[in-house]
């Protein structure tokens, strides 16, 4: 019996792990071509992605330290589907890289970390969930192996990371030392409001704050994204966003809810500064990399909003919006990606007169940028409208004005870009790029993405009623 | 009662055009694209025509009151229960007029650019924009739901945008679509935020519902809403000038007019569809559609009266003194929208008291066709002299007679002279102006005068004036698909004052008896022949009086020529305020304290281990000094000051 819901429960993450097996055999075995590893890698992915269709069970394993339910399943999806598209996208880069097993080891390690954290019942199970899923990245960012920049982020992503969980164990032992328990049912019966867990939770919360990038820790996030390789940055800036954001809200909604009041205007501030310091800063990128990571922290205060609605449309909001996120992101990172592998290019002028040569990356990326930006009808728009009503529940308009004034401001920066590629004279625009099978299918499922995820009901529908059981 | 299913034809004919010649236009359809945009548009045309003979003539009316028919109906998506984005076609007297208004002028449009684009390298494409836009205003008009026309007025925008910006080569021309998009897209934040606020107290998006829910003074959502209260004014008051400021940034009302006159940097057909017939009284459609509901509420009803008036005020000023003849055409368009507003904002709901609503929609359904016919015209004259300024014309009435004349005819119309249509329509506006506010009458008034004038002194310049000038005369006035749209709108603006219009649109679907007075009409028509004797006067011959007066006039008319410098004021707190007094201390905190401190330290560091520097830049340490200061700011104010 028990062995049987071990199976049946940890499949998701015995098909990661399975995967990471199969790679190590096929590094110890005879040489290959990068391109069959990549063909089998791809194959694997997909497989994998489509067998989180299979209905699982819902339960709890090892003394509920571990739990899964059809919402966790669905994040699991999203983030399988997500590895998927960033895989076939860096097809390009991987194609000459020396060490690709090595790279999808160091990911799928980090995925499965996450997959843990998304399905932690217990505190420690989070912590540790957390530092398998940021270690193998801060290595996986130095894999330019030639670039300076690449190793320079991995080291400032070890040491802001290791500095950020110190701080967030810490916060971890306080609670334990006040409420004298780890597992998340039994720790909201023993929250008092008491200065030390007040303290102990902004602790958490600036972990939480760390990892998805929020204003004012958020430093290290421009340097990284423009140090690591492109595939790294997508991974970094969806990915692992997406799961500490599941797990984040999940957390706040089920364990803190005593605290309700204090975490809802410690998100407010945070989605603040947030939106604010994002947009000004994505104002004055030229580099295209650094624009996308900027105008994610910004994107990311919109998310805050949402979440800071605290209901079941908050989360349903958060998912939805992460869905859209995955596809308008790793669209425009795809674009973004294949340019820089085969001229070395990511600048902002680099891309004017882009459409001259290369019309169809140049239609992805504007659908993609729009959608970011969020105008109608592409899917960016619902999310970011859902965010903002499920935030307006509290009645606080200020902050849906500020939130919605911002998003103009953001248009102005996303257009821009368009912009470039459409309209601005370039005496030498960039030469025709030709797109690989992969990156085309990637491209392919992201633009589809975004076109559906808005025009068909059923998604959000779905989500919701998944949300009500949280 | 929905047997008007087949409506849904109209726009996705337009539509499905777009989706063909969008994709295999440029390589299938190079020289076709235009027949095939035109004859779809016709099949539009004459089903919106088979539509309004049903409605108006057969079936609509149901005890002597036009019925409002959901002709489709299809939730799209759902926030709550109750809250729900649907999409379908709504058939009420406003939309099917707006269905014949927009079909047919943008047919006329279709055909004009036949001959006008012919031979762009591409056309396909222009064709191709040219249905999306139809097809977006088409599903503006037939929305049932606030958010549909929402979703559908940003599609109409973003398809303007690509219009405006068709000859992408010019510099101006991007600049201008450009502008017309931001400045559209700031008014539709207010818009946006209007719906949610509607949306939000009336808990529906429905605009049936929404109507029904906030009109009857004992519902729940009515109470709520005007007794909730902002900044001192009702949520209601909020919600509804909110909207009205997206309409009236589509509508180029005052202060958010400035994008119209650049936006004439698009081609010319272009701008008679769009800042002529269509997107431009989008705003007079939306304040109609929900006028119900801005019934219940005097301020914002006073709003939008005030705005009106005062736009149409201005622009009739500022059109006095340009010289290029698209930018007076855009700022008469910009006064006579002016005047549809505030013939909204004096009306009030129902019966004879309901004259400024049918009067404005009466308005806005003749303007359309005498203003899409003065831009054509004056494509066919820019088309002729490839030239935007008067200077550059006159005494055309012998090289151009069709254009001469269906130029003519469209002055008369605008300057309201018996009996072609602007006439019937203008009297009234007049006319409910006069029974309801005297000072707005006053206005009105003077401002008819006005137009007058202008457009007159528009039409000596460029037909009488000097003798022509040599010009290249090998297309001589254009190919009979430029001249047809001409004839066929003249006949339009001579006759749709005929038209009974009160006994089909008025704003509560029961007929109004009106009955045109001569003695009231006396006073408006006089005024209006002095005025155009007074511009034949200046400018029937080539001569130095209008110089003299310019010169007389110094200060008043070089600020009415320099647009009362608003353009100026824009840039001005941009510039001058937006960018010094926000921008710049953001960049001199990001430079010296930031950067200096990042600075700092790395020097330090530098001091420290010169070896390690280049690696880590100095910056991480400030990294996580940031990080503890955010821990120890949020702990300060969470543990001590916020309880």
């Amino acid at each position: 019996m028990m062995i049987n819901n071990f199976f049946i429960l940890l499949r998701q993450e015995l098909l990661i792990s399975a995967i990471i097996f199969i790679l190590l055999f096929i590094k110890l075995g005879k040489d290959r071509s990068n391109e069959s590893i990549l063909h089998v890698i791809n194959l694997l992915l997909c497989l994998n992605f489509a067998a989180g269709f299979i209905p699982m069970l819902e339960g709890e394993l090892f003394n509920s330290m571990f739990a899964t339910s059809k919402l966790v399943v669905l994040e699991k999806n999203i983030l399988n589907l997500t590895i998927w598209i960033i895989s076939m996208q860096s097809y390009a880069w991987l194609k000459t890289h020396q060490h690709v097993i090595e790279f999808y080891i160091l990911l799928l390690t980090s995925l499965l970390g996450m997959f843990f954290l998304i399905s932690s019942g217990n505190l420690l199970m989070f912590y540790l969930g957390l530092e398998m899923s940021t270690i193998p990245l801060a290595a996986a960012a130095n894999f330019d192996l030639t670039k300076r920049q690449s190793s320079e982020a991995a080291f400032k992503l070890i040491i802001s990371s290791a500095f950020s969980s110190s701080l967030l164990l810490l916060g971890i032992s306080f609670i334990y030392g006040s409420t004298s328990t780890l597992i998340f049912s039994e720790i909201p019966m023993h929250l008092i409001y008491s200065p030390l867990q007040i303290f102990a939770f902004i602790l958490l919360v600036s972990g939480f704050a760390f990892k998805i990038s929020a204003v004012p820790f958020h430093l290290w996030t421009a340097d990284v994204y423009e140090g690591a390789p492109v595939a790294v940055t997508a991974f970094l800036s969806v990915v692992s966003k997406a799961a500490v954001l599941f797990t984040f809200t999940a957390l706040l909604y089920k364990v803190f809810t005593p605290m309700a009041s204090i975490w809802y205007a410690i998100l407010i501030l945070l989605s603040l500064a947030t939106i604010l310091i994002g947009n000004l800063f994505a104002l004055r990128q030229d580099n295209l990399k650094r624009f996308l990571a900027f105008s994610s922290i910004a994107q990311l205060g919109f998310i805050l909003i949402g979440i800071s609605g605290s209901s079941q449309q908050g989360f349903s909001s958060l998912v939805y919006f992460i869905i859209i996120y995955v596809f308008s992101n790793l669209a425009a990172f795809g674009v973004i990606s294949l340019v820089s592998a085969v001229t070395g290019k990511e600048n902002m002028n680099d891309f004017k007169g882009f459409y001259k040569n290369n019309p169809i990356l140049s239609w992805v990326l504007t659908i993609a940028l729009f959608s970011l930006a969020g105008v109608p009808p592409t899917a960016g728009f619902f999310g970011k409208l859902f965010l903002l009503m499920a935030g307006a529940a509290n009645g606080n308009y200020w902050i849906i004005a500020f939130a919605a004034l911002n998003m103009v401001i953001s248009f102005y920066y996303y257009l821009k870009v368009v912009k470039a590629i459409f309209m601005d004279e370039n005496e030498a625009p960039m030469q025709t790029i030709a797109i690989p099978t992969y990156p085309k299918v990637a491209m392919l499922i992201c633009v589809a993405g975004i076109i559906l995820t808005s025009f068909v009901t059923f998604i959000y529908d779905y989500i919701q009623s998944l949300s009500i059981s949280l | 009662m929905s047997n008007y299913a087949y409506v849904l034809w109209i726009p996705l004919l337009p539509l499905l055009t777009f989706v063909v010649l969008g994709i295999f236009g440029r390589k299938y359809f190079k020289t076709s694209a235009g027949i095939i945009g035109t004859a779809s548009l016709l099949a539009a045309a004459i089903l919106s025509f088979n539509t309004a003979y049903h409605y108006f003539l057969v079936d609509g009316k149901v005890n002597g009151v036009f019925q409002k028919i959901i002709a489709l109906q299809y939730t799209w998506l759902s926030f709550s229960p109750g809250v729900s984005v649907d999409m379908g076609i709504v058939i009420d007297p406003i939309s099917v007029m707006m269905l014949m208004v927009v079909t047919s002028v943008s047919l006329m449009v279709h055909l004009f650019s036949l001959g006008y684009m012919k031979g762009e390298e591409r056309f396909a494409t222009y064709y191709a924009f040219l249905s999306l836009f139809t097809f977006s205003m088409l599903g503006l008009i037939l929305s049932v739901n606030i958010f549909q026309v929402y979703i559908f007025w940003e599609l109409v925008g973003a398809s303007s945008f690509l219009l405006i910006g068709y000859y992408f080569s010019k510099p101006s021309a991007v600049a201008a679509a450009k502008k017309a998009f931001i400045v559209t897209r700031f008014a539709d934040l207010g818009f946006l935020m209007g719906i949610l606020i509607l949306g939000f107290y009336g808990g529906t998006l429905d605009i049936g519902l929404l109507i029904q829910k906030l009109t009857s003074n004992t519902s729940p959502e009515f109470i709520n809403i005007t007794s909730a209260s902002f900044l001192g004014a009702s949520m209601l008051t909020w919600g509804l000038t909110l909207v009205f400021m997206g309409g009236a940034g589509k509508s180029a009302m005052f202060p958010l007019h400035i994008w119209l006159p650049d936006a004439m940097e698009g081609p010319t057909p272009v701008s008679a569809l769009i800042h002529a017939a269509t997107m431009v009284v989008a705003g007079v459609y939306l304040v109609a559609r929900l006028f119900p509901i801005f019934s219940m509420d005097p301020t914002s009803l006073t709003i939008v009266t005030y705005v009106g008036a005062f736009s149409a005020f201005l622009a009739a000023v500022i059109a006095c003194t340009q010289t290029d003849i698209k930018r007076v055409l855009a700022y008469s368009t910009m006064s006579q929208i002016g005047y549809m507003m505030f013939a909204l904002g004096i009306s009030k709901q129902g019966g004879e008291e309901g004259l400024g609503y049918m009067a404005s929609m009466f308005h806005l359904f003749t303007h359309a066709f005498f203003k899409s016919l003065l831009f054509l015209g004056a494509g066919a004259v820019i088309h002729m002299v490839h030239s935007n300024e008067m200077k550059d014309m006159g005494g055309l009435r012998k090289l151009m007679p069709i254009t001469h004349l269906s130029f003519l005819i469209a002055c008369l119309a605008i300057a309201g002279i018996p009996p072609f249509a602007g006439f019937f329509s203008k009297e009234e506006i007049l006319m409910a102006a006069f029974h309801s506010n005297k000072i707005i009458y006053g206005v009105a008034l003077f401002t008819a005068a006005m137009t007058s004038f202008y457009m007159f002194r528009l039409y000596f310049s460029i037909f009488w004036s000097k003798e022509a000038a040599h010009h290249d005369h090998h297309h001589g006035e254009g190919t009979w698909s430029m001249k047809l749209p001409l004839v066929i709108l003249s006949i339009c603006a001579v006759g749709v004052g005929m038209i009974p219009f009160s006994s089909f649109v008025t704003s509560d679907g029961v007929a109004l008896e009106t009955h045109t007075d001569l003695m009231f009409s006396l006073a408006p028509v006089s005024l209006t022949i002095i005025a155009i004797s007074l511009a034949a006067y200046l400018y029937k011959t080539q001569n130095q009086k209008p110089d003299q007066l310019a010169t007389a006039w110094g200060g008043i008319y070089k600020a009415a020529y320099k647009k009362f410098y608003i353009d100026e004021v824009y840039l001005f707190i941009t510039k001058k305020i937006i960018f010094p007094f926000i921008g710049q201390p953001i960049a001199w905190v990001d430079k010296n304290i930031v950067d200096g401190f990042v600075q700092s330290s790395a020097t330090v560091t530098a001091k420290i281990s010169s070896s390690i520097k280049g690696l880590q830049s100095g910056k991480i340490q400030s990294y996580t000094l940031y990080f503890f200061g955010g821990i120890i700011a949020l702990s300060l104010l969470f543990i001590y000051i916020w309880k």
